[in-house]
């Protein structure tokens, strides 16, 4: 596992940054939640981001995909604007449809699942490749019976959300995601919504998911994942980049004090 | 600490033998007794009242399948049907109208409701009939062009009347229930990149459905009763049938009562009907089912003859 991941990182290394923020700024109404975000996660790399709660740092994972708009700075997923077109030098917003397409190459996984609770496991996850890019139903199914497989639930794909444990339901919402082949998955603390004994099934999914090389950004209170799987990782706090590094080096000798103070306190 | 006690006690005993059943004298429920004796003592009193009375009751089984009567319940399901139909259209666009980020579009939708909730539906139908004295002519341009009074004949003011009246009720149910689905739906679904409409048909309004089936089968009970108000505009329907043979043939109060069994029948189907719809669109909220009273029935005959014993 370790083997393919570290050859697969020297060839992404080179690339242009998968995700890249310069000066991001996002307020709601009078609350300035995020004030100035800088920072780059390169191809095929697992990006953590860890801090207190209230810091940013779903906010910031929905502005990736545009669930949430940026108020100031740059962000762009792969080379292109996030939710906006730049023509001569001036910016404008995409239209709806547009800014629909752009997230169909980004995976997001919830803390809260969000699976469609009238559909069934295998219908969840082919629901997006048939409705959105019009594969045909016997592709789609295929393709989500081997994405089921993947996450150890091919005995699951006829339940309902509500048949299945938090565990299981997370892991068809990383199947789900998976199926629209992203160049990029968010997951926004995919475990604390978990019992503690259904934590490692999902994080070997994601193991699993890094050691193929792909690109992350996991917002997540697992330190542990962070310092095995963890490519970079970023500390948070009240809507700035406090500090950022390899995970063992932030983890295990942290510079700032309200980084000491945050471990601390989860560690 | 007691119950530390009992559990060492058993635990290495291996499984405990089955307890011994209870035997024990049932709780008497006395007032079941009592208020059976008073039900029953009514329907007969109620009945002889009734069988005894001036009422031709051969009359009713006679003219159950008369020409004239299943004219008018044909007149009543058909109106019931389609003002059902623009309602229920009428109601979801005025629904998605309302959630609309464009302010004229939620204010349109927002009147509309208020002026079709905020006035009786029997006036709305008297004013449709009357809407002659506004406009003489309709006159859609190249197409049609006819006295208002021939273009708006009963059937329609009747369908205009209650089809739009009921859209404003429909509209509210709806937005309930499309306001009931979890936020968590629609991000998912968009970050699925999949479209507002998308999202919308194959996502939020199915799990809407949930929420707007049941007030919806109460709308169409409803809307079968409410249609009797279309008499005001001089529709045909069941009890305006009803009204005239009982005239014609001297059986005024049993054509009534007719017409009652009629509804009562109408209504009945409806409900088996909107039963089974809701468990359809129950499917995946709840880990299991109801039984069907289908399959309680067959439950209690086969299992339940001791439990019926200890209650009686
Ligand atoms: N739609 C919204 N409208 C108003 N305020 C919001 C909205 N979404 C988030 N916020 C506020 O933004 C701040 C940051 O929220 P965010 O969810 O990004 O924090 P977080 O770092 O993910 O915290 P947690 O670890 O608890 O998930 C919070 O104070 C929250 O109240
Ligand atoms: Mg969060």
């Amino acid at each position: 596992m370790t083997t393919t991941k570290s050859t697969s990182k020297t060839a992404g290394t080179s690339g242009a940054p998968m995700v890249k923020a310069e000066g991001v700024h996002k307020s709601f109404g009078p609350a300035h939640i995020l004030k100035g975000i800088d920072l780059e996660v390169a191809p095929q790399e697992v990006f953590c981001l860890i801090g207190p709660s209230g810091s940013g740092k779903s906010t910031f994972l929905r502005c990736i995909n545009h669930l949430e708009k940026v108020n100031a700075g740059r962000l762009s997923v792969d080379g292109e604007l996030v939710g906006y077109r730049e023509h001569n030098g001036k910016l404008y917003e995409l239209r709806d449809r547009e800014v629909a397409a752009r997230r169909r190459d980004i995976g997001m996984v919830f803390q809260r699942f969000n699976l469609f609770p009238h559909m069934t496991a295998i219908e969840n996850v082919m629901e997006a490749p048939v409705q959105v890019k019009g594969e045909s139903r016997s592709a789609a199914r295929e393709r989500a019976t081997k994405l089921l497989d993947r996450v150890g639930l091919s005995d699951k794909a006829a339940g309902y959300p509500s048949q299945l444990s938090g565990g299981q339901q997370q892991r068809v919402a990383i199947a789900r995601a998976l199926a629209m082949e992203p160049k990029l998955m968010l997951f926004d603390e995919p475990t604390s919504a978990l019992d503690p004994e259904l934590v490692g099934d999902v994080l070997d999914v994601m193991k699993d998911l890094a050691a193929d090389g792909m690109t992350m950004v996991v917002v997540t209170h697992e330190m542990g994942f962070a310092r095995e799987v963890g490519d970079s990782l970023v500390f948070m706090d009240d809507g700035v980049v406090v500090e950022s590094g390899h995970p063992r080096e932030v983890l295990g000798n942290p510079q700032h004090e309200r980084t000491k103070s945050f471990l601390s306190k989860v560690l | 600490m007691s119950v530390d006690v009992d559990k060492s006690d058993r635990s290495p005993a291996g499984p405990p033998p089955p307890p011994p059943s209870i035997k024990a004298i049932p709780v008497r429920h006395y007032g079941r007794w009592v208020a059976a004796v008073v039900v029953i003592a009514v329907i007969v009193l109620l009945g002889r009242a009734f069988a005894t009375g001036n009422v031709n009751w051969d009359a009713i089984p006679e003219y159950l399948f008369n020409a004239d009567i299943l004219k008018g319940l044909r007149n009543t399901l058909l109106i019931t049907l389609l003002s059902m139909i623009i309602g229920i259209v009428l109601g979801v666009i005025l629904a998605v109208m309302r959630q609309s980020k464009n302010p004229v579009t939620s204010t349109v939708a927002w009147f509309y409701v208020w002026f079709f909730r905020g006035t009786p539906v029997y006036v709305q139908l008297f004013l449709w009939f009357n809407l002659g004295l506004v406009f003489q002519y309709i006159d859609i341009m190249p197409i049609y062009k006819d006295e208002w009074s021939d273009f708006m004949t009963p059937f329609l003011c009747a369908l205009l009347g209650l089809g739009l009246n009921e859209a404003a009720y429909m509209a509210e149910i709806c937005r309930a229930g499309l306001n009931a689905v979890d936020e968590g739906q629609t991000e998912a679904a968009h970050a699925l990149g999949m479209s507002h409409g998308k999202t919308l048909r194959r996502i939020i309004v199915p799990q809407a459905m949930r929420v707007i089936v049941p007030p919806t089968g109460n709308e169409v009970i409803n809307m079968l009763k409410t249609s009797s108000l279309v008499i005001a505009v001089q529709y045909y329907d069941l009890l305006q049938a009803a009204q005239n043979v009982g005239r014609d043939s001297g059986v005024v109060v049993e054509m009534l009562i007719l017409a009652a069994a009629w509804y009562l029948i109408a209504t009945t189907v409806l409900s088996i009907g909107q039963y089974y719809l809701e468990r359809y669109y129950a499917r995946g909220s709840s880990r299991q089912l109801p039984p069907t009273p289908l399959q309680r029935a067959k439950a209690k005959l086969s299992g339940g003859f001791h439990r019926a014993g200890g209650a009686a």
